[in-house]
């Protein structure tokens, strides 16, 4: 690493590690809608990618549609979109889970091919409707611009934001997962199926509901995905592959796991791809991510239950 | 070879692998010019792929969403070797560094990877396209069935890997020709394979092969390791607790799968004339599991059919409605396993199989024949 | 004469995030002795087979069969060593027929090397006709086991044990959903299976246990509660305070 002053380093560390927290945040999103689902139902959603393009999209058009609309709204549209974006990609999902995803609870492995074509009929839709170039919502001013701590670190708005905003939604999926009695249904199905069913808690509807959080938090993912980049519609593909490496790396049920290994990974990924080259970054990421889970293949963390 | 004559001849199942034989071999050729021929020789190789994974995933309950690795691997070492073939210094002299592949001039590589040497010769191209393969699978499938990983985890750890092997193959261009691949493939041995002649008589070289292929597995599955893969498919633990090492037969049934799937990579490369990462990524990896779920996942033939049908579904789509293309598949994925899993050899044996055993009935006075018939549907 | 101990185990423990569901466990069990285990819910009683048979890795402690230490062996080595389990519901291969099912389970062709060239030989049909007999399914060989009844699915899985001539055999609720008259046919059954190899059944059945038993291990917390006979167990104050107290 010759040719890089200490304080040089120093400032890619800062930058490099700031650029990993934007990554960390979106990642955290997906990959915590896609662990809810999978420690819940034992499926696996190829199509979650498709949701957060959904939320992205919902971003844009509420963009375009203030602009056109409501000029004077533009500051304050982003945060009305954010919901937006939840609520559609929870419909949406709460509508597939209905009418694809309940027929294959017992196949897991079938479920990855039915959700696999459900991610190829929806980025379809995405090219059809959007066309195939990439769009970008308008950010409000505020999110412009950025912080500047010493004169060479650079730490934009959006990456703040983004941030925030992933760990609010953290925290709220932790307060309704362990504190609401929504979250207590949920824990109970996940435990033990028949009995939940036994002492009263409609299980299909959990389920759903379940399902369709999930899809709901990957909208919101889609939402702070487009304050870093474009949206197309092959741009939530591009995150499922590493999404689930996140969800099984830091183990299926904890929610701490998920956070870990989001962070360990956006980090590892974004400095690495300073060092090496982008696609070698990602290469040296990915396979010690593999080699870790070979060695631990129930995740960082894990509790011992009996079976 | 009895355990061969047992497990091929002289059952009802080979009367499926006879009509696909003469539909490969002698309907095909028959029927379509060299140009659409050629194409349905390329479409055959992918059912390589398909018919490895029937072992794989059909039996063996294991789904791979690798495969294209393999059909990587046998189709690069194909083409490295024909690439060298075309790269003489003759050939070559206006290059900046005569004698090593075009595209390694371009990226200013100045001498022939180490890595490259070997596929000077053709017997070791051979070798490495059986063993490499074979080699890859066993480390992959040890460190992992050894450690227990296995259902959906196996699956999402094969698609990355294939993401890490095409990121690598992409991002390497001096070594491996990048997002183009390797190209310009010429002759082998002097022999021009881009000539008529040489399409004809490689499609049937590989419908050949596509056939053994089939047979193979045949042999394989009819042996007490096919039930054995059913077993574990469904009741692992028993057959762990039965004194057996799991890990070792589901090591077994993935190099197996692999081999046949990399053979197929190496006669896409003779058919089609070059090898690319686009046809070894997650996408095309995972198609090869639709087609195998098209043609009915416990079924060898049927799996050479579903190749065939989705291919032949993908150009003719692609040619007229190109938008609609991705539609079909997606569908194709949703109703495939939402409502015929078991394919068309599903399909088949339901509609089928039952008219045709009451029609023998007939024939034969009424000694049916319904209990052989129904041992052999398996495979 | 006393018997030779055929398997030992001593200060067996398995914990679970702390909680202890095997606890300092002592259990000796004898050549040709047929053991029943009982023991309130969540006893550990199906945990101490799924230790001895490997299934779960022990905490702490050793078991020992015929002088083996079987605590660090996979799964497969101590089926090869003679130890078989059965689960507690019926685990059969139900996509295949019952031959089929006692043919994988024909100790045999167990590499992969093996299987490939396994051969369906006289000897081994011979067998397999055997121990259909014996498992009362001799008319049934050719029907796919999913379509059995869950008594006979049970049966079948005693048979895929007992094709392998374990000298140690472990049967977790093997009556459980059984008719009466199957119920008699199956204590006939591990009577006559006894001779000739140690037996540890778990069972709720207190009928059924007074019939076969030669000797009763009542688990309860992890722990070992009483030890002896049928009549001595039932008497015992301890036992009497864990099945009704509370």
């Amino acid at each position: 690493m010759d040719g890089y002053s200490l304080s040089d380093l120093f400032s890619i560390l800062v930058m490099q590690g700031f650029s990993g927290l934007s990554l960390f945040s979106v990642l955290l999103l997906m990959a915590l809608g896609l662990a809810i689902i999978f420690g819940q139902m034992g499926v696996i959603n190829m199509a979650h990618g498709e949701f957060m393009t959904i939320g992205a999209y919902t971003i844009y058009m509420t963009s375009r549609f203030t602009e056109r609309h409501f000029p004077s709204f533009m500051p304050y549209y982003f945060i009305v979109a954010i919901l937006a974006s939840f609520l559609i990609a929870f419909f949406v999902g709460y509508l597939l889970e209905f009418l694809l995803i309940r027929h294959l609870y017992k196949r897991p492995l079938d479920t990855l091919l039915a959700t696999w074509g459900l991610s190829l009929i929806l980025q379809q839709v995405f090219r059809s409707f959007f066309g195939a170039r990439e769009v970008s919502a308008t950010l409000p001013d505020w999110l412009m611009g950025a912080w500047k701590p010493t004169p060479d670190i650079d730490i934009p708005l959006n990456g703040l934001f983004v941030m925030a905003m992933s760990m609010l939604v953290t925290a709220m999926v932790g307060l309704f997962l362990f504190k609401s009695k929504w979250g207590l249904k949920v824990r109970a199905t996940t435990q033990n199926r028949v009995m939940a069913s036994a002492v009263g808690i409609n299980t299909k509807m959990v389920d759903r509901v379940t399902f369709a959080i999930g899809c709901g938090i990957a909208g919101v993912a889609g939402a702070c995905f487009t304050t870093i980049a474009s949206t197309g519609p092959t741009s939530g593909s591009l995150y499922i592959v590493d999404t689930f490496l996140v969800v099984v790396f830091g183990g299926t049920a904890s929610l701490f796991g998920t956070i870990a290994s989001a962070f360990t990974i956006a980090q590892a990924q974004s400095i690495l791809t300073f060092f090496l080259t982008n696609a070698m970054g990602k290469v040296v990421t990915l396979l010690t991510i593999i080699a870790i889970l070979m060695m631990r293949p129930e995740g960082l963390l894990r509790s011992k239950v009996r079976r | 070879m009895k355990g061969f004559g047992k497990a091929v001849l002289g059952k009802p199942g080979f009367v499926d692998l006879l009509v696909m034989a003469v539909i490969i071999l002698v309907v095909f050729p028959l029927a379509l010019d060299i140009f659409r021929l050629n194409l349905m020789g390329k479409y055959l190789t992918f059912a390589y792929c398909a018919v490895g994974l029937v072992m794989l995933w059909g039996y063996g309950g294991i789904l791979s969403l690798g495969q294209g690795i393999f059909f990587g691997i046998g189709g690069y070492c194909m083409a490295m070797f024909l690439k060298l073939e075309a790269s003489d210094p003759v050939s070559t002299a206006h290059q900046t560094t005569p004698g090593i592949p075009d595209f390694m001039d371009w990226n200013q590589v100045t001498q022939l990877p180490l890595f490259w040497e070997p596929f000077h010769s053709f017997i070791f191209t051979l070798f490495a396209i059986v063993v490499i393969p074979a080699l890859t699978a066993y480390v992959i499938g040890v460190s992992m069935f050894k450690r227990r990983v296995s259902g959906v985890y196996f699956s999402i750890i094969t698609q990355a890997i294939a993401a890490i092997v095409t990121i690598l193959v992409v991002g390497q261009q001096g070594f491996t020709g990048g997002i183009n691949g390797i190209t310009d493939l010429k002759t082998l041995h002097g022999w021009d394979i881009n000539t008529d002649s040489a399409k004809y008589i490689l499609y049937f070289v590989n419908g050949v092969l596509l056939i053994l292929s089939v047979i193979l597995g045949k042999v394989v599955l009819s042996t007490k390791l096919g039930r054995l893969l059913l077993a574990l498919r469904d009741k692992e633990d028993r057959v762990r607790f039965s004194g057996y090492d799991v890990s070792s037969y589901k090591v077994f049934v993935f190099c197996l799968a692999a081999v046949v799937s990399s053979v197929g990579g190496a006669m896409f490369t003779l058919q089609v004339g070059f090898m690319s990462p686009s046809i070894i990524g997650i996408v095309p990896s995972i198609e090869m599991v639709i087609f195998a779920a098209v043609g009915g996942r416990m079924s060898l033939v049927g799996a050479v059919y579903g190749a065939l049908l989705v291919n032949y579904g993908k150009t003719a789509f692609s040619e007229t409605f190109p938008t609609l293309w991705l539609f079909f598949m997606g569908f194709l994925f949703v109703g495939v396993v939402m409502m015929f899993p078991e394919g068309l050899s599903g399909l088949y044996k339901t509609y089928v199989e039952p008219r045709q055993r009451r029609w023998m009935m007939k024939v034969k006075g009424g000694k049916g024949i319904p209990e052989q018939l129904n041992e052999n549907a398996r495979v | 004469m006393p018997n030779k101990i055929a398997l030992s185990i001593e200060g067996l423990t398995v914990s679970f995030d702390g909680f202890k569901a095997v606890d300092g466990l002592n259990l000796y069990i004898e050549e040709n002795e047929l053991r029943v285990i009982i023991g309130p819910n969540g006893a550990g009683k199906t945990t101490v087979l799924d230790l001895i048979c490997g299934k779960t890795k022990a905490t702490s402690g050793s078991i020992e069969f015929r002088g083996v230490e079987l605590t660090r062996l996979p799964e497969y080595r101590l089926v090869q060593l003679g130890v078989g389990r059965k689960f507690q519901t019926p685990s059969i291969y139900e996509n295949l027929t019952v031959l089929e099912n006692l043919e994988i389970s024909y100790p045999k062709g167990r590499s992969v090397l093996g299987s490939l060239l396994f051969k369906r030989t006289p000897e081994v049909e011979q067998k397999i006709m055997d121990t259909a007999k014996m498992i009362f399914l001799e008319e049934h060989l050719d029907t796919m086991s999913g379509l059995l009844s869950h008594g006979k699915k049970q049966w079948l899985e005693i048979g895929m044990l007992l094709i392998q001539d374990p000298a140690l055999l472990m049967l977790d609720e093997p009556v459980a959903g059984m008719s009466v008259v199957e119920r008699e046919k199956t204590a006939s059954l591990l009577s006559m299976i006894a001779k000739g190899r140690s037996l540890i059944v778990i069972e709720h059945d207190m009928e059924f246990v007074k019939r076969i038993a030669h000797k009763v291990t009542v688990l309860h917390q992890g722990k070992l509660l009483a030890e002896g006979s049928m009549e001595a167990v039932q008497e015992n104050p301890k036992v009497i305070e864990v099945y009704l107290g509370h």
